[in-house]
């Protein structure tokens, strides 16, 4: 298992289209993607319950992934999460 | 009884602008879905996938529509509804339904429609609580696939004002946008993706507005300016706003005529007609009126903003957010200029005698380098993700300009040594001070463009300050001394090979546009609202 912190820059936090971006991303990968914050954990690869999260600029989310492909995975998520958010 | 004319009814403005017209009422049929009990679940549940299917394609052809219409930004929400609908909580949740309780896959998607969209409706975020609408959106498209109807948004013949309780951005599209005059919902925020779509079709939108029922077909005024519906307006509010609805139209043509037009004069002499920001947020105006590219991003903005010298990171974030959506055209970044003037209590300066010839722009830069680098470092990450040219003010000396240039080659190992990409930004300075007109010949060969801030070179020219009233008398803004100056700025820049342009307020006065381009000027940057204007000016030119 891999993960990072990541501080969300985006004016409107995780928002409907970086949410969906996000879970066209994690769905590319057999490995479990996560997000948590706080006491709120969804699937990277659901939509809905990301954006259920509510997260918004400034606040920490932090992104686990484990299974075959983890290493790939972490790096993309990294990645998608520098340039969308 | 008389009825009451010349109603107002405040509301919140989405998008500003003026219309006149009809008013025309959308009423959802309120849709009752019934809970049937079925035997094969199984039949239910292909009902259920492929009407999923249907929702999706459908949802695909609004894409491409809205894409033609109002650009990728603004059609990527039927691609997130799209993904919606792929969404395993909600297909699950709906799967569920049907199986457990045996019920009709109408009733199934609209009991997970309600339950997800009042999950997001109970949030406690303003833009979430906006998303409402789209779970139900979606809900409601997939039961009307089901029930085996086509869409239907109801057509009108005559242009109107419209009036609907809410608006999903899938209605928004589909209306015949040479029938709307305007939009007017009782419910909806800033934030929903009507006013946004409102916003990018230059449609006058007004929210929250507590209009009573039964208004079709009555004539009023939507003021998008002040937020406000006028419901059978009388003689003279009709007359006032008429003429107010003629001066946008003006503008609105200009727009059509010139927004994506080259700024060009008839024999073919070409400027390049850029705009002046103070922050990420005037990016829209920029594009929406057609500028074509960033003359002058005032950056003084991310130090007033905050409490402290703001970081290379956030810094680094905001360019690259404008030169990102600016998307290749040339975004010029002027670098600090604050001063005993501007103050900013973090950077501690003294009060002096005479800001105006004081401690100020790149005089601070030079004498706190360690500011200057960290601003100069995000500039230069940020070039990696799109045109940036940087310019610095309130040059006097050659020694500054290759001061500065010192600094950059510095910036530029560090990043090297970090393999931290950065691209090749051209790097110009301004022209406001005597001093840099009179020794321009001498800088020219140092620097990639010439920036001529008018402003200043005005006052420091005719020892003039303009905020005093009492030397109104002896102020000229076209002083044939400014005027030779910029002959003289231009001829010097030409004469390195280097272009030359005008970033201050001089630049927006139509009255010497053509002048300025007879004189070889090469780039006018002024304010978005006057794009048009200026570009409608050389575009008539012989």
């Amino acid at each position: 298992m891999k993960s990072f912190e990541y501080v969300v820059k985006d004016e409107l936090g995780i928002h409907a289209r970086p949410a969906g971006l996000l879970t066209k991303e994690a769905k590319k990968f057999s490995s479990k993607i996560m997000l948590k914050k706080e006491d709120k954990e969804a699937d990277a690869s659901k939509l809905l319950a990301i954006m259920a999260m509510g997260v918004k600029k400034d606040m920490t989310v932090t992104v686990t992934v484990e299974g075959e492909d983890e290493d790939a995975a972490f790096t993309a998520m990294q990645e998608f999460f520098n340039e969308n958010l | 009884m008389a009825e009451e004319r010349n109603k107002i009814i405040e509301g919140k403005s989405a998008f500003s602008g003026i219309a006149i017209g009809p008013i025309r009422e959308l009423t959802k049929k309120n849709k009752v879905v019934r809970r049937n009990h079925v035997d094969d679940a199984d039949a239910e549940l292909k009902r259920f996938e492929s009407a999923k299917e249907q929702a999706i394609e459908e949802l695909g052809q609004l894409y491409e529509k809205a894409l033609a219409q109002v650009g990728e930004e603004n059609a990527a929400i039927f691609e997130v509804h799209q993904m919606m609908l792929e969404d395993e909580d909600y297909c699950d949740s709906v799967h569920n339904i049907i199986t457990s309780q045996q019920v009709n896959a109408e009733y199934a998607v609209a009991s997970t429609g309600d339950n997800f969209s009042e999950m997001f409706a109970s949030m406690d975020d303003e833009y979430m609580k906006a998303r409402a609408a789209d779970v139900k959106d979606i809900s409601e498209r997939l039961i009307r696939v089901l029930e085996g109807k086509s869409e239907d948004v109801g057509d009108s013949q005559e242009a109107s004002i419209i009036l609907a309780d809410d608006l999903a951005p899938s209605e928004t599209i589909q209306l015949d946008r040479s029938k709307i005059l305007a939009f007017v919902t009782r419910a909806g925020s800033t934030n929903s993706h009507t006013a946004i779509l409102a916003r990018t079709m230059n449609i006058p939108a007004l929210v929250c507005v507590p209009a009573e029922e039964g208004l079709d077909g009555k004539q009023a005024i939507v003021d998008g300016k002040q937020g406000r519906l006028i419901v059978d307006p009388d003689e003279a509010t009709l007359k006032e706003y008429e003429a107010k609805l003629k001066e946008e139209q003006r503008h609105r043509e200009l727009l059509v005529a010139l927004k994506d037009k080259a700024t060009r004069t008839k024999s073919g002499r070409e400027i390049r007609l850029y705009a002046n920001i103070g922050g990420v947020s005037d990016v829209g105006a920029v594009l929406m009126n057609g500028a074509e590219g960033i003359g002058l991003f005032r950056s003084e903005f991310l130090y007033l903003e905050k409490d402290e010298y703001p970081s290379e990171e956030d810094q680094f974030q905001a360019y690259r957010k404008v030169a990102e959506m600016m998307a290749g055209k040339q975004v010029i970044i002027r670098t600090l200029d604050i001063g005993a003037d501007k103050k900013i209590d973090y950077f501690s300066l003294d009060t002096e005698e005479n800001p105006a010839l004081g401690y100020r722009a790149v005089r601070i830069c030079l004498d706190r380098p360690e500011i200057f680098k960290t601003q100069l470092r995000a500039l230069y990450r940020a070039s990696a993700y799109g045109n940036i040219a940087i310019m610095v003010p309130m040059i006097i000396s050659r020694w500054e300009v290759l001061k500065v240039k010192d600094i950059i080659e510095e910036v530029k190992a560090e990043l090297t040594a970090q393999k931290i990409p950065f691209g090749n930004p051209e790097f110009g300075i301004m022209i406001e001070t005597p001093a840099a007109v009179v020794i321009a010949d001498d800088l020219a060969p140092e620097v990639d463009f010439f920036s001529i801030g008018t402003n200043d070179l005005t006052q420091y020219t005719l020892a003039i300050d303009r905020q005093n009233a009492k030397l109104d008398t002896f102020y000229d803004a076209h002083h044939p001394a400014v005027l030779k100056m910029i002959q003289m700025i231009i001829d010097s820049a030409h004469k390195a090979g280097i272009w030359a342009g005008i970033c201050g307020e001089l630049g927006a006065d139509t009255e010497l546009t053509e002048q300025f381009v007879n004189m070889g000027i090469d780039e006018l940057s002024v304010s978005p609202a006057m794009v048009l204007p200026v570009r409608e000016r050389v575009v008539e030119m012989d």
